[in-house]
């Protein structure tokens, strides 16, 4: 069961506030964009499976639009001629958007230190949670998934247009 | 049953010495031929009545930096359905000189193979539709699979001592 | 707005819909790299009359790890977990396809036992990635349900994955010289269930699709191709036994003692997307035959070679026994330098003929190892493949070649 969040309750009312019920609604209605390359997608397909469903956390439509995603989940080796594509992709999504590195290929480049490889999509992009394994189990996942929710569900509605997340998307060359 | 005697004894008797150096590593024919017999050679086996080498296996480029005059090779493996049997035919070539005739003509799938062969080793193959690279990135100026380049990106500046603890 | 009617003489009639100043020209359009259906990374640009294709062109490298060139530094036991990650869906047939090539190297004997536990998961790695493919075909026409249902069955497999070597996807199974460790009874439970529960899921899954209506128009003479093209095209595996070609390694060049087992090909007639469809499905139930064959008939014996060099030895033996103690340590600092030499293996991987090229100078690493992958052959075939098509035709021909990104770039 959900937990309600802190509030004055009467019959037939409940007074909150606002960032706690946005931040609420929010969690639990992440849109995920599964980016998968490779072997960490095949993981993310089982997770979407009936055995370890992810539509119990909202995510019942993973949209492939990156307009109408909230989170993006980049599975798989990342190449450094893909690097583009994927900034690309994380140009197109609305604020608040949230970033989960799914594998160690992901996350740090995982066992292929080549010439080819990215070391890591936080060259390119912010992230958010990193999942390490390779690839990780669905378990691993959806703990993942729930530390997004938990972001999610603290964040402040004033974060996106602070100036240090302004500075950190410039750090990036995102403007 | 084709035997590898019989098919090189057929070579030997259309190509003479174009064709040398057989050998059998693991009961599999090898042989050599040169550049520009390469092509007929590869065409007498297709077109052959009897042996039918009709599947182009694989195509691949080999490095020997130090066998100085033939540095660069292109090894084609064959195989004919008919009589399930296989052969590998090696060129080499100077690496001032890297240039070959394509295969594309007779087999198809030759196409991309001949391409993943120039990005890695940047042997050109004469007469291809489209000799560009197919699996690094456009603007590479190397050709990474040559023994003479490391395997880590030389770019890189985070791999310091201090984080492996030297 | 005059109100008189222009009579239009009738040798200067037009048709109607066509204005004889509409120039018409070729659309672009760019199919990828990131694109709805799971199926890895690769671009397609197509050029489009209209609704129809006229051509196409491919870019591929988006996920070009360099395994050839990593391959190089790596000592032979270290190779096997790249082998891993080329045909993901299916690994423990690539792991498998080295541990020969090295075992023909090194001219290792492996024991029937440990020859049948690799059949049994070899086939069991079939199935895994013909429900991937069929599963994603029947989605991206639309119906998601028997996705689903036969996703459960692979979790089944997966978990018999866990009882041999500990791994869900990339397993890393067996050693060069035989298994790490032999079958445990819970393992063999395991497969018989399976053997048991998954036949009438393929039924199911069989009845969802293959008399369908919207399916069969679908895929029906979509993306047909002949057998002497596909050969051309250096075609394997069930795409070309699709096009009525009975090529299969298995069968004409037998390893691992396949050759004491009974089964059949089969093969299609068109080459279309259904062929292919259809052809998937009746692999998965000749694969069920063969394990159920190998389990029957498991000899008893060891599990692996006798061949202290390469072969980690015991634990136990490793705290008691001089030899044993020095052998380990040489094995896992990569000291082990193998006999010069080159060899072509070749096993029947999920989409076919996985071949592993090898060239040994005698050193701790291979000189040279080159990758033959299917789908990086046969994936040049696609643009003429969806000639004179629409696009939902061009999709449904890309999830039935089943080309596994990891596999095509390497």
């Amino acid at each position: 069961m959900v937990e309600a969040p802190e509030g004055i309750s009467g019959s037939g009312f409940f007074a909150t506030s606002f960032d706690q019920v946005i931040g609420h609604a929010r969690s639990y209605s992440l849109w995920p964009l599964p980016f998968a390359t490779s072997c960490c997608g095949i993981e993310f397909m089982a997770t979407m499976g009936a055995h370890y469903d992810f539509s119990r956390f909202g995510s019942e439509r993973p949209s492939f639009s990156p307009r109408q995603a909230d989170l993006l989940m980049v599975m798989g080796t990342i190449a450094k001629k893909m690097g583009p594509v994927l900034k690309q992709v994380y140009l197109q999504m609305a604020e608040p958007r949230w970033v989960i590195a799914v594998g160690a290929c992901a996350s740090s480049g995982g066992i292929f230190d080549t010439y080819s490889v990215l070391q890591g999509i936080d060259r390119v992009i912010p992230v958010d949670v990193y999942v390490p394994g390779c690839p990780p189990r669905p378990e691993q996942i959806i703990d993942g998934f729930m530390q997004i929710q938990e972001l999610a569900r603290n964040e402040s509605l004033r974060r996106r247009n602070s100036d240090e997340y302004q500075q950190l998307l410039a750090s990036y060359n995102i403007d | 049953m084709l035997s590898n005697k019989e098919v090189a004894e057929d070579l030997i008797k259309t190509f003479g010495e174009d064709v040398f150096n057989f050998d059998e590593p693991f009961g599999f024919l090898t042989l050599h031929a040169t550049r520009q017999q390469i092509i007929p050679v590869l065409q007498h086996l297709f077109n052959h009545s009897y042996y039918q080498v009709k599947f182009l296996t694989d195509l691949t480029g080999i490095h020997y930096p130090d066998q100085k005059g033939a540095e660069f090779g292109v090894i084609y493996h064959l195989h004919s359905l008919t009589h399930n049997f296989r052969l590998r035919i090696k060129v080499f070539l100077d690496k001032n000189d890297i240039h070959i005739p394509t295969a594309t003509g007779i087999y198809l799938c030759a196409n991309w193979m001949e391409r993943e062969t120039f990005d890695f080793y940047g042997i050109e193959f004469d007469g291809h539709p489209k000799l560009t690279r197919i699996l690094n990135i456009e603007e590479m100026d190397y050709f990474p699979m040559r023994k003479e380049y490391p395997l880590e990106d030389p770019t890189r500046d985070d791999k310091i001592d201090a984080l492996f603890g030297r | 707005m005059s109100d008189t009617i222009e009579i239009v003489p009738k040798d200067k009639l037009q048709p109607a819909g066509v204005h004889p100043e509409l120039i018409s020209e070729l659309t672009t359009l760019n199919l990828g790299p990131t694109h709805p259906a799971t199926h890895g990374i690769f671009q397609n640009i197509l050029q489009m009359d209209g609704e129809k294709i006229v051509s196409g062109e491919q870019t591929i490298g988006y996920i070009h790890r360099a395994f050839e060139k990593i391959a190089e530094r790596r000592p032979y036991y270290q190779i096997t977990t790249l082998t891993d990650r080329m045909n993901y869906c299916s690994s423990p047939i690539n792991n498998f396809g080295w541990h020969m090539t090295m075992e023909k190297l090194l001219q290792i004997e492996v024991p029937k036992r440990a020859q049948y536990i690799r059949v049994i998961m070899m086939e069991l790695a079939r199935i895994s990635d013909h429900i991937v493919c069929n599963g994603i075909l029947g989605v991206d026409s639309g119906a998601f349900t028997g996705f689903l249902y036969v996703m459960q069955k692979r979790e089944e497999i997966y978990e018999m994955y866990e009882q041999v070597c500990g791994a869900r996807l990339t397993t890393n199974m067996g050693r060069i010289g035989g298994m790490e460790r032999d079958l445990t009874t819970e393992a063999i439970r395991k497969i018989r269930e399976f053997l048991k529960t998954f036949p009438p899921v393929l039924k199911e899954f069989e009845k969802l699709f293959n008399r369908n209506r919207i399916f069969m128009d679908r895929t029906i003479n979509v993306g047909g191709i002949t057998a002497e093209s596909a050969l051309n095209y250096g075609f394997t595996g069930p795409n070309l036994r699709a096009a009525g070609v009975d090529y299969d390694v298995r069968v004409m060049n037998p390893y691992s003692s396949y050759e004491d087992f009974d089964f059949e090909i089969p093969i299609g007639q068109s080459g279309d997307t259904y062929d292919r469809f259809m052809v998937r499905n009746e692999e998965m139930w000749q694969s069920l035959r063969i394990i159920e064959q190998a389990l029957d008939n498991l000899p008893e014996g060891p599990y692996y070679a006798d061949a202290p060099e390469y072969y980690l030895p015991a634990k136990k033996d490793v705290y008691t026994s001089m030899e044993a103690l020095i052998y380990h340590f040489k094995i896992v600092m990569g000291e082990i330098d193998a006999p010069i030499g080159e060899v072509y293996h070749a096993v029947e991987g999920g989409n076919g003929e996985l071949g592993f090229y090898l060239v040994s100078d005698g050193g701790r690493a291979p000189y040279r190892l080159h990758f033959r992958r299917p789908s990086f052959i046969y994936y040049q075939a696609y643009p003429e493949m969806c000639k004179g098509l629409t696009i939902s035709d061009a999709i449904m021909i890309m999830s039935s070649l089943n080309v596994i990104a990891g596999e095509l770039d390497a």
